[in-house]
């Protein structure tokens, strides 16, 4: 029992790490521009491409820096001279013009990469079992990816609590007219969030690529649950997508790892749905199998209940 | 009177043009190539699977055309990506049966090999000009050659009840396997393995405990930690699977990580990345059962198949020679074609039905009740020390056990219906 509660603990945690480093550039852009960046998981792929090639010629470490920098400039580009240009015509263009771009930037990797999964590996100074528990091994590089998600959540916290840009980006995040006002360049403070966003995003695809597959169809696979994420967690809330993604994570490494149904509810109650009724499928099905939609489910409930989401400002 | 005439030249003009034109189509009939719809995913999770099997196909058509083709056409592989998806699957084979293309394979996933042995019966239902028939070189859905067999459907894989009977068999003689895990994609081929697989190992070995059942969702998962750290609570000692593709590189390569001791039963083991993934840590763990593997051609001594299979690995060094089913396929219907006289669908299934094709694991039978292949299967395990290792890793399969086609044959319930 304890090493089940240990285990998905430790594997709902990286899961929800991964979605965090994913979801939080999403939550600003979000947040700030009440844009829904459909692509913004692509990104993410792009951080992983690029790492990958990057890294059969530099090594894995420098591609780690690299890779989301080179990202959040093409990120940057982006919003200059495609999103902004639309942003002028409302929202539902902008809406249209990113998942358009999702589509675009997929076949692209296709066309340069190749439809096969690439080999992305586990740099070798990482490659060995950092502790054993319970006679299970813990592999190093998934606590790197915990080091480096928690120290992109305590830099992006910093930045955005503690210093002067953090402040004005805040600020442009509820008030922009104002901001503009006070002489503050707001389309250019967008632009740079814009880029900062997608940046995050290649740093999970860097670390994400490798824990689980770098091939064309990651972002459409990642796309959805970010979005659950970032209306979870509440818009523009680092701490909301970080709380968000952990229980998220969690919730799901648990359905997988306990057998667990409704019918287990049932028995407490002395209830039993009949085998042969047509309510006994969802009735007796295993968590296991539930899991995937769990954190869909949670996404319904959340906006029926507290629309706002767990540490969001406003409304909509 | 002027355009009376002028009528009748353009009337002349009209039928020599299509007396010429139905001549040169005549012609072309003639020396157009054979052509094979191969209906895979090119996309996606499992797009390195299509691909494999693609280059398997197109290099045995390359061979078959230097060899002077079928009657003297050449065959073409025409590839389409059905996204490992039923319902476009059903979609392709309409289109490829609108393009006049006879033959459609296909072989990953049972439920898309259900949807095209429905969609090809439809279109032979209803344009019987144009009728199709369906090669399937890897599903392995017993179904498909029972309750649901068709008369356009050839299955040159062996079905997955042989294999887990030959499997379990081979199970019951090891006296270090107490306790069996079975994990499974939930589509019917890893619900036919799980259900089978406890019935037999219920039947033949009592005294092994079977400690967990587990179902995932195909080409969904892609952290099987939870999976792995479940199989380690269970104590199990073996895990059965017919994962394929990434499904099991991905379940080993995690187990792997994890440190899990366990032998693992596989279908797919020896390929399609499976062997990359693993590596040495494979060794002595991870076995699997099929048709053929590199080592066989090491211990019967087949000279001229040892070529081909180093051909094709020159031409392809990533992967290697693999489905040994797409080289029977492709010349049992070279014989069936030319036994026909005729790419015509219904003549070449009637030669293909009951075919008896000499290859080089020995005899091959199309069995004409089901249009199950019968053939030998080999129970092999990685080796580090063999003659082929597979993916470049230095590990290859040695065989732990041969089992005849006599002995890999399992009775059916298909009740044919013939045109």
């Amino acid at each position: 029992m304890l090493e089940t509660i240990t285990f998905s603990l430790l594997n709902g945690l990286l899961y929800g790490m991964l979605l965090f480093m994913l979801s939080s550039g999403l939550t600003l852009i979000f947040g700030m521009m009440g844009v829904l960046n459909f692509a913004h998981a692509s990104f993410y792929m792009l951080g992983a491409y690029f790492a990958y090639t990057m890294g059969l010629y530099t090594g894995f470490w420098v591609a780690l820096f690299l890779a989301p920098v080179i990202v959040g400039l093409l990120g940057a580009v982006v919003e200059r001279y495609g999103l902004r240009q639309v942003h002028q015509h409302g929202h539902v263009p902008e809406l249209l013009f990113t998942f358009g771009l999702a589509y675009v930037i997929e076949e692209l990797v296709r066309l340069f990469w190749g439809n096969v999964p690439m080999n992305y590996r586990v740099p070798e100074a990482l490659d060995f079992p950092l502790f054993s528990l319970f006679g299970t091994n813990y592999p190093a590089f998934r606590v790197f990816v915990l080091v480096v998600a928690i120290a992109m959540f305590v830099g992006l916290y910093l930045l955005l609590k503690r210093t002067r840009a953090g402040l004005i980006i805040q600020a442009s995040l509820s008030r922009p007219d104002m901001v503009s006002a006070l002489g503050h360049n707001v389309p250019q403070v967008f632009m740079w969030v814009f880029a900062f966003g997608t940046g995050l995003a290649a740093l999970g695809g860097v670390v994400g690529g490798i824990q689980l597959v770098t091939e064309p169809g990651m972002a459409f696979m990642m796309g959805p649950i970010v979005f659950v994420v970032v209306v979870v967690g509440g818009l523009g809330s680092i701490q909301g997508a970080l709380i968000a993604s952990i229980l998220i994570g969690v919730l799901q490494t648990f359905a997988l790892s306990v057998d667990w149904s409704l019918a287990n509810v049932g028995i407490l109650f002395g209830y039993a749905v009949p085998p042969d009724s047509i309510f006994a499928t969802l009735w007796y099905m295993d968590s296991t199998r539930i899991a995937p939609i769990l954190p869909y489910l949670l996404l319904v409930l959340m906006l029926i209940f507290r629309p706002r989401g767990l540490m969001g400002k406003r409304e909509s | 009177m002027q355009t009376k005439h002028r009528w009748s030249g353009v009337l002349a003009g009209i039928a020599a043009a299509s007396a010429l034109a139905l001549t040169s189509l005549t012609a072309a009939q003639a020396n157009d190539p054979i052509r094979i719809a191969y209906i895979e995913p090119l996309s996606g999770p499992f797009a390195n699977v299509g691909d494999a099997g693609l280059k398997h196909f197109r290099f045995a058509a390359d061979r078959l055309n230097a060899e002077g083709g079928i009657m003297g056409r050449d065959v073409e592989i025409v590839p389409m990506d059905n996204s490992q998806s039923p319902s476009e699957s059903a979609q392709l084979v309409q289109r490829s049966a609108d393009q006049g293309i006879p033959f459609v394979t296909q072989g990953n996933g049972s439920n898309v090999a259900g949807a095209i042995i429905e969609a090809v019966n439809r279109n032979n239902r209803r344009n019987p000009d144009n009728r199709v028939l369906y090669l399937n070189y890897a599903a392995v859905d017993p179904a498909l050659t029972n309750e649901r067999c068709s008369f356009w459907h050839f299955r040159f894989d062996a079905e997955s009840r042989i294999k887990i009977e030959a499997l379990t068999n081979y199970m019951q003689e090891r006296d270090d396997i107490e306790k069996v895990y079975f994990l499974n994609q939930d589509y019917s081929h890893g619900h036919v393995i799980e259900e089978t697989g406890q019935e037999m190992i219920r039947e033949k070995m009592p005294d092994v405990e079977i400690v967990g059942t587990q179902l995932h969702p195909i080409g969904q998962v892609r952290d099987f930690a939870p999976y792995v750290s479940r199989i380690r609570q269970s104590g199990a000692d073996s895990v059965i699977t017919g994962n394929w593709g990434n499904d099991l590189s991905l379940l080993v390569r995690a187990s792997q990580d994890a440190g899990l001791d366990v032998n693992f039963f596989t279908y797919y083991g020896g390929g399609l990345g499976v062997p990359a993934a693993v590596g040495q840590a494979g060794i002595d763990k991870v076995s699997q059962i099929t048709e053929w593997h590199a080592n066989v051609n090491v211990d019967e001594g087949h000279e001229d198949y040892k070529t081909w299979v180093e051909d094709f690995k020159e031409r392809y060094p990533d992967i290697d020679w693999y489905y040994h089913r797409v080289y029977n396929q492709m010349y049992m219907l070279k014989a069936a074609i030319e036994e026909a006289g005729t790419t015509d669908a219904e003549a070449v299934a009637n030669a293909l039905s009951g075919m008896e094709f000499e290859s080089h694991t020995g005899t091959v039978t199309m069995r004409a009740d089901d249009h199950q292949l019968i053939q030998p299967l080999y129970i092999s395990i990685m080796d580090g020390d063999v003659e082929y290792d597979v993916e470049n890793t230095g590990v290859g399969f040695r065989t732990l056990s041969k089992i005849s086609a006599e002995e890999a044959t399992l009775p059916t319930s298909c009740e044919m219906q013939r045109p």
